[in-house]
């Protein structure tokens, strides 16, 4: 008996040095994901909060239709897209940007494809007011969720001493967004040593991504993200889209937006803000070219004289960043 | 006449105080970019003053600013290059980089 209860102890032990451990090389590695997703100080995402957030996330009564929820476009059966070149809003209307995942958008310091938003919190009624997504007058949502008994018993718990407003809604939609991370890939793996989770190719292709292709220039560290804006010269497609220059006038925005996650990027075609691609074989030969539309381009853009193995290394390493399934029970919302 | 004489006479008056002083004082700084920060977050100096932007990252940076004093738009450049800037009026600028709009710091002229 004093015996096992030794042996759980020195486990115990051997195991939380090895977390330790574990936790001091992670804190170097910038392609792992730092331990704590950042959050407002106003905003500490706690258990009711993030439950709040998820039942709002998922309910089409916040669109004026009631019709549309968030999750129509980011369905999480989809990796939080829509499988979709650009988005179908409100009366089925076209959009003409595809709807990114929301994945690790916890550590985005500006949201949405030209960065219009900041945080989270400001994120989250755009959407809901936007006439071709959700198209939802606020006051008359603050109105409907009240009427709800179930709603307001949700908000008193995770918001005590704030109701049911427009500020709420908000920050408990962020809330929900920020347990939306990625979670460990093939690629982790490897990075913490385990050398046979990656096929040799996959390495290769990560060698090429940080080196000869100048992926790296832009997809940086964990979130293969640099919160920065680039013109990488799509395909034109339908009207013109200044992306990134429509909040800041300067030169070099024009045709920018902004650098996405790689993350699970196996999991979300097609891909660019204009859904221009349906395939990663197709990016990487847009990269190989240097870019297509070459007005305004980005100067890290350059032709990259990539052979057919190395293209197929890249795709290989691009694969291996798909995480595991996320756990995700579907919230239950209140009917009345 | 006389109206243009005085005018004439206070435009060498200008000019000579202004290169006097140019020569006695105008400094030149050197900000640089590195990993996408400002090396300075906030620099105070005087009108005439000038600041090199330096690029020290393996991308480009793209140093600007919108401000009412005084706008810019240095385009991009790679690492090792710099863009001189001469501040030539009093008061704040926001000085950003259109790339990364984390980047931001903040120059103050004053006389
Ligand atoms: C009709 C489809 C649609 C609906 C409904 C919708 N979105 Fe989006 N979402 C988009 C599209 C398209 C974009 C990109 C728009 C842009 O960048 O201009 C986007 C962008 C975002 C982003 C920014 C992601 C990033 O990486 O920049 C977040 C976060 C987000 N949506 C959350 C939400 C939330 C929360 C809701 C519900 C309140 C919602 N969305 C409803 C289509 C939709
Ligand atoms: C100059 C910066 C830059 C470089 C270099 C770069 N990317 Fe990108 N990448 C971006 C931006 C910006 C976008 C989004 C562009 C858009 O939609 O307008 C993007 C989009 C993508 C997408 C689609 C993501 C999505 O969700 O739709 C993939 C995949 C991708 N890049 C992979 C790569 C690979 C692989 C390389 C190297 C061969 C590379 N990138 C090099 C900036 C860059
Ligand atoms: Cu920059």
């Amino acid at each position: 008996m004093i015996n096992s209860i030794c042996k759980y102890l020195f486990l115990g032990f051997t195991l939380m040095m090895a977390l330790s451990a574990n936790a001091a090389s992670k804190k170097t590695d910038p392609y792992l994901r730092p331990i704590p997703v950042p959050y407002p100080a106003d905003n500490v995402p706690t258990a009711e909060r993030v439950e709040l957030g998820k039942k709002l996330f998922f309910d089409p009564r916040l669109s004026g239709s009631e019709w549309i929820s968030c999750a129509t476009c980011h369905n999480p059966a989809l990796s939080w897209s829509d499988a979709l070149p650009t988005m179908i809003g409100n009366k089925m209307a076209k959009g003409n940007r595809s709807t990114p995942t929301i994945l690790n958008t916890a550590y985005n310091k500006m949201q949405f494809w030209d960065g219009r938003a900041g945080t989270l919190e400001e994120q989250a009624l755009g959407p809901i007011q936007a006439p071709g997504e959700m198209h939802q007058d606020l006051d008359e949502l603050v109105k409907r969720l009240t009427a709800i008994e179930g709603y307001r018993a949700a908000f008193d718990v995770a918001y005590p001493d704030e109701g049911i407003s427009k500020q709420t809604i908000a920050k408990a939609i962020a809330s929900f967004e920020r347990s939306v991370v990625s979670t460990e890939a093939p690629f982790d793996r490897w990075r913490m040593g385990d050398q046979k989770a990656l096929s040799e190719s996959a390495k290769r292709g990560f060698k090429l991504f940080e080196g000869k292709a100048n992926c790296a220039a832009c997809h940086q560290a964990f979130n293969f993200a640099d919160d920065g804006f680039h013109n990488i010269g799509l395909p034109m497609s339908g009207q013109e889209d200044v992306g990134r220059f429509a909040h800041r006038k300067v030169k070099v925005n024009k045709g920018a937006f902004k650098t996405p996650t790689l993350r699970d990027i196996d999991l979300t075609a097609p891909y660019m803000h204009n859904g221009a691609y349906n395939t990663l074989d197709e990016v990487v030969e847009h990269y190989n070219k240097g870019g297509v539309t070459l007005d305004n381009l980005d100067p890290n853009m350059k032709p990259l004289n990539l052979n057919d193995q190395e293209k197929k290394d890249i795709v290989a390493f691009l694969k291996s960043l798909t995480g595991k399934p996320m756990a995700l029970v579907v919230p239950i919302l209140p009917v009345r | 006449m006389k109206k243009y004489h005085s005018l004439f006479s206070m435009f060498i008056l200008v000019t000579f105080s202004a290169s006097v002083l140019a020569e006695a004082e105008v400094k030149s700084y050197v900000v640089t970019q590195k990993e996408k920060k400002f090396s300075e977050e906030k620099l105070k100096i005087k009108v005439g003053d000038s600041i090199d932007f330096k690029n020290d990252d393996p991308w480009f940076h793209n140093v600007f600013s919108l401000s009412d004093v005084q706008n810019f738009d240095l385009g991009s450049y790679p690492k090792g290059q710099f863009k001189t800037v001469v501040f030539n009026k009093e008061g704040k600028l926001d000085v950003e980089c259109a790339i990364h709009p984390q980047m931001h710091m903040v120059v103050e002229v004053t006389k």
